[in-house]
């Protein structure tokens, strides 16, 4: 049996950075309790000799030529932005004040 | 004009080609179907009205003009609101997108808009692909036209209920784990995985950037087939795009039709996708099919891939530890919604914590959560470590198999489409209606699904999954089309054609006069 604990998935919220409510923290510890015990079971055949796999079909040193192509404009880049400044994205401070 | 909804693409194009029919008759008899239907199924999060019209317009004037054009020009088409359109919002299911209008298109959209393809909208899905039902979709769910208190599988739901109610004769999806195949088999259409990296996903919001793939969803294989053909090879906007050049997947189709297609063709059928977990009537229909097959000369051989047992466990978490880094470009800062904290400081991080808890679903969070943890210091190497060696495994099991046959073949889906919140409660019961698709996505090799009749049980579409080794694509549409060939002859007619009719509702009948 995993042991996730309402402490763990509170901090894996934090690290993926989404609020969660105290109700929300109980049904996916639960859940998430649940998913791990179905698929731990991956490392019964995971052999110290068996290489892994990333990709299915691995492609190497995939470049384009160094030249100039048409891309956004700034308008384009920012037609999509929930706020703008000039010609920028306006963000939210980055520094907590305390 | 109600006929031209009930016509193939490939028959459409000769019409369209030979100006017995005008792009914009075809495509007001689809929108016009849509207002009739769609209030009701939901297939369709936006429909594309007088812009698909216009484009229409434009193609029957370079048509008349004596311009040749792609034999699809003209045909309409809907699109997975997964892919960018530059001209119409793109959500992916999801509130944390809503109403965002990309600045591009997908490269696959470019490419029917090149080809002279009319979009007539954007079709539903599980949020971000991730579900199998469709009713993880941030907009309400799609029902499937042969019963419409259930699902039309997932994540592709809408196209696949688009095509099975002749909303469009085509449409996109994308298939990381399924989502193309499944909802094809419990709609009774066809949809078609191809290789990974066979056809462009520059433009596809990615969920699981190593599963991911782009594909056809139709009511023929040759359709998809032609479908295919426009969307697929070398894109140099994709990193992972092959660089192969492909045969005519029309063509393969096409060869299936001729006579002694199947003769001698070595047919594998997988030992461990049979049995426990699979529903009678899906049995008795891939059982009575591989009967066909024999007397069409194919030879059938049992082969048995070990580890497909494990495919599910590594899937759910190797797809999690993706879209969990995937994911995190939704970021309230470059596109997407933008929600502040009830309370606290306004920083950029608590800022972006409030934006995904009101932007994402339980099933997203859900998944970036068990991703994160699977990605974690100290579980990584037991948990997505081992996963990667069991791709390794499934790749191997799969090797095993095509040495021995030239295809292998398995029930699309274990079940028939399940009703509306039959699994919503329980996550792996959701995700193991995958156990037949997954394997195909781990190995990056290409699948097919195609009806081949209704469960007796309860009279619901029962799909066949077709496989071929990697690049093999074309493969795929001459067995697709022999059998679907065999098994029309077999009917003595399609197996849509027998979908319950789908009568406008009154207020619509009445409102549009449209019957």
């Amino acid at each position: 049996m995993s042991e996730i604990t309402a402490e763990q998935v509170a901090h894996l919220a934090y690290l993926a950075r989404i609020d969660l409510s105290p109700l929300e923290i109980t049904s996916l510890t639960r859940d998430l309790g649940q998913i791990v015990d179905s698929i731990a079971k991956v490392s019964e055949v995971a052999t110290a000799d068996t290489p892994a796999t990333s990709h299915p079909m691995p492609l190497t040193n995939v470049f384009r030529d160094d030249v100039v192509v048409p891309s956004l404009t700034v308008e384009q880049a920012l037609s999509g932005a929930p706020d703008r400044a000039g010609d920028k994205f306006r963000v939210p401070a980055i520094l907590d004040e305390e | 004009m109600t006929y031209l909804t009930k016509l193939s693409a490939a028959a459409l194009s000769e019409l369209l080609v030979g100006k017995q029919v005008s792009a914009v008759e075809a495509t007001r008899a689809h929108l016009d179907h849509i207002t009739a239907v769609d209030t009701d199924l939901h297939a369709f999060l936006h429909v594309a009205g007088d812009d698909a019209l216009d484009a229409a317009a434009k193609i029957d004037a370079r048509r008349a003009a004596g311009e040749v054009l792609n034999p699809l020009a003209g045909v309409p088409i809907a699109i997975k609101d997964v892919l960018a359109t530059q001209d119409m919002p793109t959500t992916a299911g999801s509130k944390i997108l809503q109403g965002w209008v990309p600045p591009y298109d997908a490269t696959v959209v470019a490419r029917l808009r090149a080809a002279g393809l009319i979009l007539l909208g954007k079709t539903n899905m599980d949020e971000f692909a991730m579900g199998s039902s469709t009713e993880h979709s941030a907009y309400g769910v799609t029902r499937n036209p042969w019963d419409r208190d259930r699902i039309p599988g997932g994540s592709g739901g809408g196209s696949a209920a688009a095509v099975a109610s002749f909303q469009a004769p085509l449409a996109l999806g994308s298939d990381t784990g399924g989502s193309i195949r499944q909802p094809a088999a419990v709609t009774g259409s066809v949809g078609v995985k191809p290789t990974y990296g066979g056809v462009s996903r520059y433009g596809a919001i990615a969920l699981a950037s190593s599963l991911d793939q782009v594909g056809p969803v139709s009511r023929t294989v040759y359709d998809a087939a032609l479908l295919h053909d426009v969307i697929g090879g070398h894109d140099p906007l994709d990193s992972t795009s092959l660089t192969d050049s492909w045969p005519s997947m029309a063509a393969a189709a096409q060869a299936g039709l001729a006579n002694g297609a199947l003769k001698g063709v070595r047919v594998g059928v997988i030992k461990e996708l049979a049995g426990d977990g699979f529903q009678a009537g899906v049995t008795q229909r891939f059982t009575e099919t591989l009967a066909l097959l024999v007397a069409a000369g194919a030879e059938i051989t049992e082969v048995s891939a070990p580890n497909f047992e494990y495919a599910v466990a590594a899937y759910y978490l190797i797809l999690p530890a993706e879209a969990s880094s995937n994911l995190a470009r939704f970021d309230s800062v470059r596109f997407g919604i933008r929600v502040n904290p009830d309370s606290g400081s306004l920083t950029s991080e608590h800022v972006m914590s409030a934006t995904r808890e009101a932007g994402f679903g339980a099933e997203v969070k859900r998944r970036i959560i068990l991703g994160t943890y699977a990605l974690s210091a100290g579980y990584y190497d037991a948990y997505y470590g081992s996963a990667q060696k069991v791709r390794t495994l499934i790749q191997r099991d799969f090797a095993a198999a095509f040495s021995q046959v030239d295809v292998l073949v398995s029930p699309s889906a274990p079940t028939t489409a399940f009703k509306f919140g039959e699994k919503l409660a329980d996550p792996m019961a959701m995700y193991i209606n995958d156990v037949t698709t997954i394997p195909a996505n781990l190995a990056g090799i290409p699948g097919m699904s195609i009806p081949i009749g209704l469960a007796p049980e309860d009279g619901l579409p029962v799909g066949l999954q077709i496989m071929a080794p990697a690049k093999a694509d074309a493969r795929l549409y001459t067995v697709g089309a022999a059998i679907e060939q065999l098994l029309e002859a077999r009917w003595g007619h399609t197996m849509l054609s027998r979908a319950p009719a789908l009568t406008p509702t009154e207020m619509f009948a009445s409102k549009e006069g449209a019957v």
